[in-house]
C-alpha cells in the first residue's frame, strides 16, 4: 500500500443512542501508519462505540468511514460483509464459541469467505487449515488445538481471539479492551502479540485501552478521547499530564 | 429479683384473624365440594371389594396374548411416538427461531410464533387425536399428527428459550468477521444450542411414548386400541398384559433417554 493512501479515514462520525444525546460528537481520524494505535479515555466516553461503528456492529448516526475506498456507513448486506472480512476484531470477553475446539474457533475467521453450506460441512481449504495451525503455533497454543475453547484460561482464550482475527487476513485489527480482563503480565503478552501481527502484516491495530502505561509502552500513536471527542492525537512521547487531565479529568490519580 | 418480661408474639392480631379466616374458607370449600360431588356411599365403600375383584380377574396375566396383538401394537405405538417427534421438528424449528428475540427482532414474528405455539399447547393430544381421527379416519396417521401437533408448542417454546440464553458475544464475533446470516446461525447459534436441543427432543420423545399409548383409546392406532378393545370385551387378563407392556416400554424409554443425555452434555 502506498504511503499516501490511508488505511482508514473517519470523517465527522456521530452516534446518538438516544436522539439529542450524542455519545460520539464528530470524530475525525485518519489512520495511515501500521502498528498499534491506542485509543485511551475514561469509560463511557465512546471508545467502544467508535470501534463498533467501524465494523458496523453499531450503526453510526452520521458521518463517513472510508475503508478500501468505500464508505462503510453506507454499505449494505453483501458489500458490508465483504468489508467486514478485512476488519479483524478482538473482544474484551474473547467471544469464542465455547463448545467448539480451539482450531475450529481460529478457522471461524474464514467464515466470511465461505458459503453457509461449506461452513456447515466444515469444508475449509487446505491452505486455511495450514494457516490456522501456523497461527496457533505463533500464539503458542499448538498443543491445545483440539481442546474445547472453554477449557482454556483467559489469556489463552484471548490468544485464540487474536489468531481468529488474523485468520481473516485483515487490513485493520480492531481490539476492544483486549487486556482489561487479564492480569498485568498476560496483558503485556497480549499487547506484544497484537504489535507483532500488525507489524508482520503491515497493518494498523486500533486498540481501546484504559491502561495509560501500557498504551505508552506499545503505541506509536495515541488518540485520547473525552466526552465523545478526540482531545489528543499524537505520539506517546508528547502526551503530558495536562493532556491526561483533560482526557480523564481530575488529577489526584496522576501522582 | 427483678426480671423484665419482653413481649413477643409471632403474629399481630390482624395477621392471626386473617390466618383463621383462610383456614375457615378452606374447610367450607372442602365441605361444599364434597356435598356437590354427591358421593354415593354404597359405591364408595364397595370400592375395595371391587378393586380386589378386578385384580383377581386380571390375574394370571395372559402372556400368550403378547405375540398375538400386543407386540405389533406396541411397535406401532413406538412408531407413532418417533414419527410424531420427528414431524414436530419440521414445525418447531422455524417457530423457535421466530420466537427467539435474539434471532428475529420483529415483534410481529414473535406474536405469530407465539400464537401457533400456544394453540398447539392449549389442546390436549387426545383432543388433537379426536380431530385427526375425524379428518383422516382411525389409524396411525391420526396418531402421528396428534403427537406432532401437541409437541410443537412444547419443543418450540423451550427451544426458543434455550436460543435466547446463548452467549451473544460469540454471535457478535462471527458477524464482525463477515459471516452471512445463515453461517452465523449454523456456526454460532447451533453449537451453543445443540445440547439443549437434543436433550429437549429426547425428553419429548419420552413423553410421546407415554402419550401415544393412550391415543388408541380414541382410535388413533397403537397399544391403546388393543387396551380399549380388551376392556370393552371384559378380557381383563389381556388388559393386564397390555398395561404390563406399556409399563415395561416406558421404563425402557426412560433408561435409554437418561443414558443418551448423559453422553450428550
Amino acid at each position: 500500500m502506498s504511503s499516501t493512501q490511508a488505511f482508514l479515514e473517519i470523517k465527522g462520525l456521530k452516534k446518538e443512542y438516544v436522539a439529542g444525546k450524542p455519545i460520539l460528537k464528530g470524530i475525525d481520524v485518519t489512520i495511515k501508519e501500521q502498528g498499534i494505535i491506542a485509543i485511551i479515555g475514561p469509560s463511557g466516553t465512546g471508545k467502544s462505540t467508535l470501534l463498533r461503528c467501524i465494523n458496523r456492529l453499531i450503526d453510526p448516526t452520521d458521518g463517513e468511514i472510508v475503508f478500501e475506498e468505500k464508505d462503510i456507513c453506507k454499505a449494505q448486506n453483501q458489500q458490508l460483509r465483504k468489508l467486514r472480512r478485512h476488519l479483524g476484531m478482538v473482544f474484551q470477553e474473547y467471544n469464542l464459541v465455547e463448545r467448539l475446539t480451539v482450531i475450529e474457533n481460529v478457522l471461524t475467521g474464514r467464515l466470511g469467505y465461505m458459503s453457509a453450506w461449506q461452513a456447515w460441512r466444515r469444508k475449509y481449504s487446505q491452505e486455511d487449515i495450514n494457516t490456522a495451525f501456523e497461527l496457533l503455533e505463533a500464539v503458542g497454543l499448538s498443543e491445545q488445538a483440539k481442546q474445547r475453547a472453554d477449557s482454556l484460561s483467559g489469556g489463552q482464550r484471548q490468544r485464540v481471539g487474536i489468531a481468529r482475527a488474523v485468520m481473516q487476513d485483515p487490513r485493520i485489527i480492531l481490539a476492544d479492551e483486549p487486556t482489561s480482563s487479564l492480569d498485568p503480565k498476560t496483558a503485556v503478552e497480549i499487547m506484544e502479540l497484537l504489535e507483532r501481527f500488525s507489524l508482520e502484516k503491515n497493518i494498523p491495530a486500533l486498540v481501546n485501552i484504559h491502561d495509560v502505561t501500557l498504551a505508552r509502552r506499545f503505541a506509536k500513536r495515541i488518540i485520547g478521547m473525552s466526552e465523545g471527542q478526540v482531545v489528543y492525537d499524537g505520539s506517546p512521547e508528547n502526551i503530558t499530564d495536562d493532556h491526561l487531565k483533560k482526557i480523564y479529568g481530575g488529577e489526584s490519580w496522576l501522582d | 429479683m427483678n426480671t423484665t418480661n419482653y413481649n413477643y408474639q409471632r403474629f399481630t392480631l390482624r395477621q392471626k384473624l386473617s390466618r383463621y379466616t383462610v383456614y375457615l374458607v378452606i374447610i367450607i370449600a372442602l365441605v361444599q365440594s364434597i356435598r356437590t360431588v354427591e358421593v354415593i356411599p354404597e359405591f364408595f365403600f364397595d370400592a375395595p371389594t371391587q378393586m380386589a375383584d378386578l385384580f383377581s380377574r386380571m390375574w394370571p396375566i395372559d402372556f400368550d396374548f403378547y405375540p398375538i396383538s400386543v407386540h405389533g401394537a406396541m411397535i406401532e405405538t413406538l412408531n407413532i411416538a418417533t414419527l410424531g417427534t420427528l414431524l414436530t421438528l419440521v414445525f418447531a424449528l422455524p417457530l423457535a427461531l421466530m420466537n427467539a428475540s435474539n434471532v428475529v427482532s420483529s415483534v410481529w414474528a414473535h406474536w405469530i410464533a407465539r400464537f401457533f405455539l400456544v394453540s398447539s399447547r392449549s389442546i390436549n393430544s387426545l383432543v388433537w387425536a379426536l380431530l385427526f381421527v375425524a379428518i383422516f379416519g382411525p389409524g396411525v396417521i391420526a396418531g402421528v399428527l396428534a403427537i406432532a401437533f401437541r409437541s410443537v408448542g412444547f419443543v418450540g417454546k423451550l427451544l426458543g428459550e434455550a436460543i435466547e440464553e446463548i452467549n451473544m458475544g460469540s454471535i457478535e464475533a462471527l458477524r464482525a468477521s463477515g459471516a452471512s446470516w445463515m453461517t452465523v446461525l449454523l456456526k454460532g447459534y447451533w453449537p451453543q444450542v445443540m445440547p439443549a436441543f437434543f436433550s429437549l427432543v429426547l425428553f419429548r420423545w419420552d413423553i410421546n411414548v407415554r402419550e401415544s399409548a393412550v391415543l388408541g383409546l380414541v382410535g388413533a392406532g397403537g397399544i391403546g386400541v388393543v387396551l380399549n378393545d380388551s376392556m370393552n370385551l371384559f378380557q381383563w387378563q389381556r388388559v393386564s398384559m397390555s398395561l404390563l407392556a406399556i409399563f415395561v416400554v416406558v421404563i425402557l424409554a426412560e433408561i435409554i433417554v437418561v443414558n443418551i443425555r448423559k453422553r450428550l452434555i
